[in-house]
């Protein structure tokens, strides 16, 4: 597994080859689309980000000192979103989701496209993403 | 008529850049936009008589005081309403129905009933749960018709005699339909009950008389007029006034202070506790001599021309959907386009310089009753244009294709 990192900066340079928003935009939007089938039983209140507008489901399984993640929502650029998430941080342990330095979204310019309420959202995720690895270490 | 490129001239907002294109600004039922004589006022005040109002003897206490309460001239002459003690400033729609719903505590019992309707504001509905909640009485709601109408059988059938209140609004913001109101008014009052109309979308679209009317209470914000934020005022019927508690203590509000006793001051400062928003008052004053010189006639038939114009172009859209999408409406439209969520739409939108809402429009009730996540809201004020309109069609149609 690459380093959560080496992930970052791969975005980064995906994104770089985007002229404009609407490029990033249906790249968001293609990337939500991708993005593996949700178990639907996972769909619960308990699994909701706040903060969004549209629903996002955040669920996550600890096995051999790894953790995976798996979103959805209803709305496709946040899943798009979250799907960026997921792909940087699945597969991890709990700690190097806790040392990582998260820069992607500022240099992928994602964060001055966003509005201030979206901001919030998208911060909501990765904090989500902190919570479920604070509590898997504590498991340990 | 209106020269709506002339118009546009006096607000300087109009002529921004988002994400290096043109603002065009279609939130206006969530808020207008401030004229520079508005903008002008609310300086004016400040460099000019900025000074606590009905305290000071001298001059430039006086000249803040003439002004803030000829504002309350102008809404008395612009609202019809018949005497100027039945107007208390607030800081908007929501503080006006709190100012109610608080004093209403002890006067209703868990016998009484009260009405709201399904298509009401959070804000038009949150206070009269928590008043229930207090009292043990209990609320009844109208149901909204699949064409988003209030269904007024049903209403008529809610009006058993523990009814004491209706809470009702004129104009939808999520649909932007306009409610019967004077047929409401009056089949409450021919059951004895009391009726407060929220007039938070009404008032900045056509003029109407309250006296007319005959409503009990009608609260409206100062910003879907053109006005500043953190002003709105609420009228009530003097005798109704006078029966309610005061909402804050406070200074202003008294007449006679001691130990023992303190006795009220009489309407409106009863329920004027606090230095109140002086330069936001005035600038009120402002905004309605705006509108008016522009003309709510003028403004009325401008904003149908759009709203029509609106409403012709999105239909030709694949898979759009309008919901309320009746005659008696005010220049909003609220819709969706197929299974798209109307955020993905919005922030799409957003990115064209486009400013509309998305979301539930704190109307989660209406979402319920239409099964849907939310909806994107367009509302047109008297300075857009035809050509604006242009523009956020096509991007709707745009986002639509990006969205695939």
């Amino acid at each position: 597994m690459e380093s959560i990192q080496k992930k970052q900066d791969q975005i980064i340079e995906e994104f770089n080859f985007f002229q404009d928003w609407s490029e990033k935009y249906q790249y968001l939007i293609d990337l939500g689309k991708t993005l593996p089938e949700f178990d639907q039983n996972n769909k619960i209140d308990s699994n909701l980000i706040k903060g969004c507008q549209s629903k996002v489901w955040l669920n996550s399984s600890f096995n051999d000192n790894i953790i995976i993640f798996e979103a959805d929502s209803d709305a496709i650029i946040s899943k798009g979103i979250i799907s960026l998430l997921v792909k940087v941080f699945s597969g991890h342990k709990p700690e190097e989701i806790l040392e990582a330095n998260i820069d992607f979204i500022e240099k992928i310019g994602l964060d001055s496209h966003l509005s201030q309420t979206r901001a919030n959202g998208l911060l909501s995720m990765i904090k989500q993403i902190k919570i479920y690895a604070i509590a898997y270490q504590a498991k340990q | 008529m209106i020269d709506v490129y002339k118009i546009r001239k006096d607000f300087p907002i109009l002529s921004k850049k988002i994400n290096n294109t043109d603002l065009i600004y279609l939130d206006n039922a969530a808020t207008s936009q401030t004229p520079i004589q508005v903008i002008d006022a609310i300086s004016d005040y400040y460099k000019n008589y900025n000074s606590n109002i009905h305290r000071g003897l001298h001059s430039l206490s006086v000249d803040a005081t003439n002004k803030f309460e000829e504002t309350r001239l102008k809404v008395k002459e612009h609202f019809g309403i018949a005497h100027t003690h039945e107007i208390i400033f607030t800081s908007g729609t929501t503080h006006g129905i709190n100012i109610i719903s608080s004093g209403l505590e002890k006067m209703i019992s868990s016998k009484d009933e009260l009405i709201v309707s399904e298509m009401e504001h959070h804000s038009n509905i949150v206070p009269w749960q928590m008043l229930c909640e207090k009292t043990g009485s209990k609320l009844k709601v109208i149901p909204i018709k699949d064409d988003g109408t209030l269904n007024i059988d049903e209403y008529k059938s809610l009006l058993t005699p523990n009814v004491k209140f209706v809470f009702i609004n004129h104009v939808s913001n999520t649909l932007g339909i306009v409610n019967p109101i004077k047929e409401i008014i009056d089949l409450a009052h021919s059951n004895k009950s009391q009726v407060l109309v929220d007039g938070a979308q009404g008032a900045a679209h056509f003029k109407i008389n309250l006296s007319e009317l005959d409503v009990d209470y009608y609260v409206a914000s100062a910003h879907k007029l053109c006005g500043p934020t953190g002003v709105g005022f609420l009228y009530g019927k003097s005798d109704l006034l006078n029966s309610l508690p005061p909402y804050q203590g406070g200074g202003e509000m008294i007449s006679n202070v001691t130990f023992n006793k303190t006795e009220y001051a009489d309407l409106p400062h009863k329920f004027e506790a606090g230095t109140p928003n002086i330069a936001g008052v005035i600038a009120f004053g402002s905004a309605l001599d705006y509108m008016n010189s522009i003309g709510f006639d003028n403004i009325e038939s401008y904003e149908k021309t759009l709203l029509d114009y609106a409403t012709e172009s999105l239909k030709k859209i694949t898979n759009l959907k309008i919901y309320g999408d009746i005659e008696e409406k005010i220049s909003v439209i609220s819709f969706n386009v197929g299974n798209h969520h109307p955020s993905d739409i919005g922030s799409i939108l957003d990115q064209f310089g486009i400013a509309v809402r998305t979301g539930q429009h704190c109307t989660q009730p209406i979402m319920d009753r239409f099964n849907i996540p939310g909806t994107v809201r367009a509302s047109f004020s008297f300075y857009n244009t035809k050509s604006e309109i242009d523009l956020f069609v096509d991007a709707v149609k745009k986002a639509s294709k990006m969205l695939g």
